[in-house]
């Protein structure tokens, strides 16, 4: 397969204190593909996301988007770069509507400013359209249309997951960084989020997924990589991983004689 | 088409009604009375630049008389003998709200991490600050005429004539209450138009974006930073054309006019009338104008046909009441009186039909 690198991240090191959250972590993912990020609880999955996106200041290394090196200095500059996320415990504007917080989500492809909102020339109505009606369409791709109008708030569980990621696709992303978009879903809420997440590999969109559910990372995964207290402790197809020794140790908490 | 119609209709009912209402309330109950309409109008510009920052953006700010306050003396020195300048109101006003809302901004910066109550307590030592600098700029160099305040600003003049005069039209005399009513219904509907245009934007959506969830907004790529100081300083810069149309109503201003207790009245306007809906905010800062006024006229007549003496002061009967009706509109109505409805709004529906 010759596909080319859309992130790299190289010797990605965070410590809290004495707590050595992420040690030199370094992976790659490729453009297209849906990278998955296990390990135990407590191995850094999310503290790697929030230093991607962010919301931490990484302690060394570096990431590269296309690349070339990102700067990542803060959360909307991250956003701006081409990286999008969603939330493990779900963060949406709840007392907007469903439409309300995906246009939210093209405030960063658009410019108006305060004197186009006071005016309402011609290019910012024009640019107000596009950003229902662009909202509208992603709405409809993630299968939540008919809440168009419906506060965030009062949506499904499930279809607050949806808005999340609908609201994140808003942001024109390179890379869409899901975390454990699953949890707290039962069986069929699941299965119709691995659809998504399928239909969302077949259009194009690399991602970068957390999760705690083994089968559903399995089975979607391109690629999987192992955290085990802040260190990467094996990567590689689902299959293989499933099998490395270390991996099951983490899981098991020692090898099975 | 239909929906259209009727918009203008109530537009040019509303417009009628605000033409006329001067007339009424003089003619009905006394001129003092339209006088009372007048600041019930200046405090419904600084409740809607407050309800940016506090009902739009969720910022609590304690300090928000401040703006007005730099409007205030903006107008007193530019435009009274302090400094023998006279500077016209056109060119006050929107210095006026121009150096308010950087005031706004640089107010704003160091609280930008802050939130809650944190955020409150350092707007209101802010507010304080201005104040206080107000109150003693009068050494080593005599600036603000320290707690004397600024006395002698010139009236609002448009085309020559000053407002603080009655004016002959057509045979009638109107009373320069009723001249500075429609300037300020002017510029009343102008911040309300700026408002609700701004509401319904992508600055507006922003906003209530870093209300709602400051850590979502930033991963939509919100700068927050950016966002929060032009919230400080669009409603900075409303209080500091309120506070310019003060001076120049008053044609005195002084320190004590922008105490702590101000800020936390137009708080309340925001607060009562329903945080962040436009509509509510207008029907709070109008209550809690014009209420207390009924009362101060109200409470000895009353007291008297009733118990035949007075037993409580105006004053304090006022601070009394207004405690009581903040403790029943928190318990029974905690939205406010007039809250913002679930909104359920077509956006594209209505757009292209």
């Amino acid at each position: 397969m010759n596909r080319e690198t859309l992130l790299e991240a190289r010797n990605i090191a965070k410590h809290f204190g004495g707590v050595r959250a992420l040690h030199a972590v370094s992976l790659f993912i490729l453009r297209g593909e849906i990278y998955g990020l296990i390990g135990p609880n407590g191995a850094g999955k999310t503290t790697f996301f929030n230093v991607l996106t962010g919301l931490y200041t990484a302690d060394g290394g570096s990431f590269l988007l296309d690349g070339a090196p990102m700067k990542i200095s803060a959360p909307h500059e991250v956003a701006a770069q081409g990286i999008a996320r969603t939330f493990q415990n779900i963060r949406l504007f709840a007392n907007m509507t469903a439409l309300e917080n995906v246009m939210v989500g093209r405030h960063l492809r658009t410019g108006a400013g305060v004197i186009g909102a006071v005016l309402r020339d011609r290019a910012t109505r024009d640019e107000e359209s596009a950003i229902a009606q662009r909202a509208h369409e992603l709405l409809h791709y993630v299968g939540i249309h008919r809440h168009s109008n419906v506060l965030a708030r009062n949506l499904s569980y499930g279809d607050q997951r949806r808005l999340e990621i609908a609201r994140a696709l808003a942001t024109e992303p390179k890379l869409l960084a899901l975390d454990e978009p699953a949890a707290g879903m039962n069986a069929t809420e699941t299965a119709e989020l691995r659809k998504l997440i399928e239909t969302l590999r077949s259009d194009g969109v690399t991602i970068l997924l957390i999760e705690h559910d083994v089968k559903l990372v399995m089975g979607l995964c391109d690629r999987v990589a192992v955290l085990d207290y802040g260190e990467k402790i094996a990567e590689g197809a689902p299959a293989e991983v499933r099998r490395d020794a270390k991996v099951v140790e983490a899981y098991l908490g020692g090898a099975i004689a | 088409m239909r929906h259209k119609q009727s918009a203008w209709l109530a537009t040019a009912l509303i417009g009628i009604a605000l033409a006329v209402l001067p007339f009424v309330v003089g003619l009905g109950i006394g001129n003092a009375w339209v006088r009372v309409l007048d600041f019930a109008l200046l405090y419904v510009m600084l409740a809607l630049g407050l309800n940016i920052v506090v009902g739009m953006a969720g910022l609590l700010d304690l300090g928000y008389i401040a703006f007005y306050a730099v409007g205030a003396y903006l107008y007193a020195l530019l435009s009274s003998p302090q400094f023998g300048l006279h500077w016209p109101v056109w060119a006050v006003l929107p210095l006026g709200a121009l150096v308010a809302g950087l005031f706004g901004a640089v107010l704003g910066a160091p609280t930008l991490r802050l939130r809650g109550d944190y955020l409150a307590i350092v707007t209101l030592g802010f507010g304080e600050i201005v104040r206080i600098f107000l109150n003693n700029l009068n050494s080593p160099i005599n600036i603000t005429n320290g707690p004397q305040g600024i006395s002698q600003i010139d009236p609002v003049r448009i085309a020559g004539v000053p407002l603080s005069r009655p004016l002959e039209v057509f045979g009638h005399t109107l009373p320069a209450v009723y001249l500075y009513y429609y300037l300020f219904v002017l510029l009343a509907l102008l911040i309300v138009f700026i408002t609700v245009r701004l509401e319904d934007s992508r600055i507006g959506r922003a906003w209530v974006a870093i209300r709602e969830d400051e850590i979502a907004a930033k991963a939509c790529g919100i700068n927050t930073r950016n966002i929060k100081l032009l919230a400080f300083a669009m409603g900075a810069s409303f209080g500091g054309v309120a506070g310019g149309l003060f001076a120049g109503f008053q044609e005195f201003v002084s320190p004590e006019s922008f105490s702590l207790m101000e800020s936390i009245m137009v708080l309340c306007m925001v607060v009562l009338g329903g945080m962040g809906h436009i509509p509510g905010v207008i029907l709070g800062a109008l209550l809690l104008a014009v209420l207390p006024e009924a009362l101060r006229y109200g409470a000895v007549p009353i007291q008297q046909a009733l118990f035949g003496r007075v037993l409580l002061d105006p004053e304090s009967l006022r601070m009394l009441l207004f405690g009581v009706a903040l403790i029943a509109v928190m318990l029974y109505r905690p939205a406010g009186l007039w809250p913002e409805a679930r909104r359920k709004r077509e956006f594209l529906g209505a757009r292209t039909k």
